[in-house]
């Protein structure tokens, strides 16, 4: 049976009434109408459903929806502002790092989660942060570009 | 498709009390990134499921000399590959948690979720049989310590009866002059099910002998398994190679791998005598010439098919 359930998605607080046997991403797709996080494999394999929770990465294809109660989720719809994407989200556009697509929000929400706990990576480090995250389109050298600039312009402030 | 009712103790009194209610039909998860996965594919079928998330207090890492590092049943696989007193003390469980899916998987799973999972390939467990894993077991009716040697009895089958839980570990201080390495062999360099996995923690005598080895290998019997015969030909050896080579023909004559999608039998064998030797080596010569940095034991802590 549905049970009330309250998430902080974005920033926002949200009552929903979700199955005990949903994930954490059915809820965000189906009951919060946030399609940003994919549903690749839906077996934790793939990272294209990744978000933050609590600021960490986590494939929410694995998470029972209930139990995220206390935690603040962000989704790739959460990182735009006022004044215009993130920086990880601008250099990700500027330096071509996708093709259909459809990895790339899992892509930026591990990059985004990895700059907040390593502002000044090596390019090793980054291969390391996104290897849970499957491209099957254009392979990852200008992924890898795009999270170095976007480190480089996070640490300078833009 | 089987529906279950979602339960949340917040102590492990309360949890305990859930799985005497209601036995068999419930399940116990910490990280969960097991569970819907195979309760998607019906393999899993609980009525209720007991989620251990909210239960304050076990998510410590602690540690001192005289009783070793204590890991708490929701501490996660990152939270260790992320702990410097890990990387410096427990190289080889560093390097078996590193070497565990990917980060976003990783900051789910739980090590002790790994255990009670019981995966002949669980990436946490050769490295933890090869630290001397010591797991601390709790009941309605008190508590019990027990090997992690003993834990395993087959696939997916671990010695906890009903209506236990396990909520420690204990790995205890390794001697002075000890190394260790895990590696896994895999055809992804993430998120993949290693086909063969080694890891050994030796300590070296004043002497120039080992004092000490310990070989456990993974995915190639049916449980995560120690190799004796192979750590006894090494004891009160010098660390030549040929005894290093002896020592892991040996190991590999111990293991009882199975043919299926990810390697052929002998395919496993051939690569457990390779994995067994490179760690062997690794840490024999890390046992006396300092511990590795992270970013080494990461590079080799998975190596893949090509």
């Amino acid at each position: 049976m549905k049970q009330p359930l309250t998430l902080t998605i974005n920033g926002e607080s949200r009552l929903m009434l979700v199955e005990p046997y949903y994930s954490l991403l059915d809820c965000l797709r189906d009951e919060a109408q946030l399609t940003g996080a994919k549903k690749g494999c839906d077996e934790g394999d793939c990272g294209a459903c990744t978000v933050l929770m609590d600021g960490k990465p986590v494939t929410s294809c694995l998470i029972l929806a209930h139990s995220a109660h206390d935690c603040d989720i962000t989704t790739i719809e959460g990182l735009a502002t006022v004044d215009g994407l993130s920086p990880v989200q601008k250099a990700f556009v500027e330096h071509g790092g996708l093709q259909c697509g459809f990895c790339i929000p899992g892509l930026i929400m591990s990059a985004t989660g990895f700059l907040q706990a390593n502002p000044d990576p090596t390019e090793e480090d980054v291969r390391f942060a996104i290897g849970g995250n499957l491209c099957r389109c254009t392979g990852y050298a200008r992924v890898v570009e795009a999270v170095m600039a976007a480190a480089q312009e996070m640490r300078e402030g833009r | 498709m089987a529906r279950f009712d979602y339960l949340e103790p917040h102590s492990v009194d309360e949890a305990l009390g859930m799985l005497e209610k209601h036995g068999t039909a419930a399940r116990l998860v910490a990280g969960s990134t097991d569970f819907l996965v195979r309760w998607r594919t019906g393999f899993w079928r609980p009525e209720v499921v007991v989620c251990m998330q909210h239960v304050p207090g076990l998510d410590r890492i602690d540690f001192n000399d005289d009783d070793g590092l204590s890991i708490g049943a929701m501490v996660t696989v990152q939270d260790i590959e992320q702990s410097d007193t890990v990387r410096a003390r427990y190289p080889a469980l560093a390097a078996g948690a590193t070497a565990f899916a990917g980060v976003q998987v990783r900051n789910l799973a739980t090590v002790v979720g790994n255990i009670c999972n019981a995966s002949p390939a669980g990436d946490t467990l050769p490295a933890l049989l090869a630290h001397d894993a010591q797991c601390r077991i709790v009941s309605s009716s008190g508590e019990r310590w027990l090997p992690l040697t003993e834990v395993f009895v087959g696939p997916g089958q671990t010695a906890l009866a009903a209506g236990e839980i396990m909520t420690e570990l204990r790995l205890p201080t390794p001697a002075p002059n000890s190394g260790g390495l895990y590696i896994k062999h895999s055809p992804r360099g993430a998120m993949d099910i290693s086909a063969v996995g080694v890891a050994s923690v030796v300590s070296i005598g004043p002497d120039g002998a080992f004092s000490s080895v310990r070989i456990a290998l993974g995915a190639v019997a049916p449980t995560p398994m120690r190799a004796p015969g192979a750590e006894g030909r090494l004891v009160g050896q010098p660390p030549t190679d040929q005894n290093i080579a002896e020592a892991a023909r040996l190991a590999a004559q111990a293991a009882r791998p199975i043919a299926d999608v990810r390697s052929g039998a002998e395919y496993r064998r051939e690569i457990a005598q390779v994995l067994t030797e490179r760690t062997l080596r690794h840490a024999a010569a890390t046992a006396v010439g300092g511990a590795t940095d992270f970013e080494d034991i990461r590079r080799l802590a998975v190596q893949t098919a090509w």
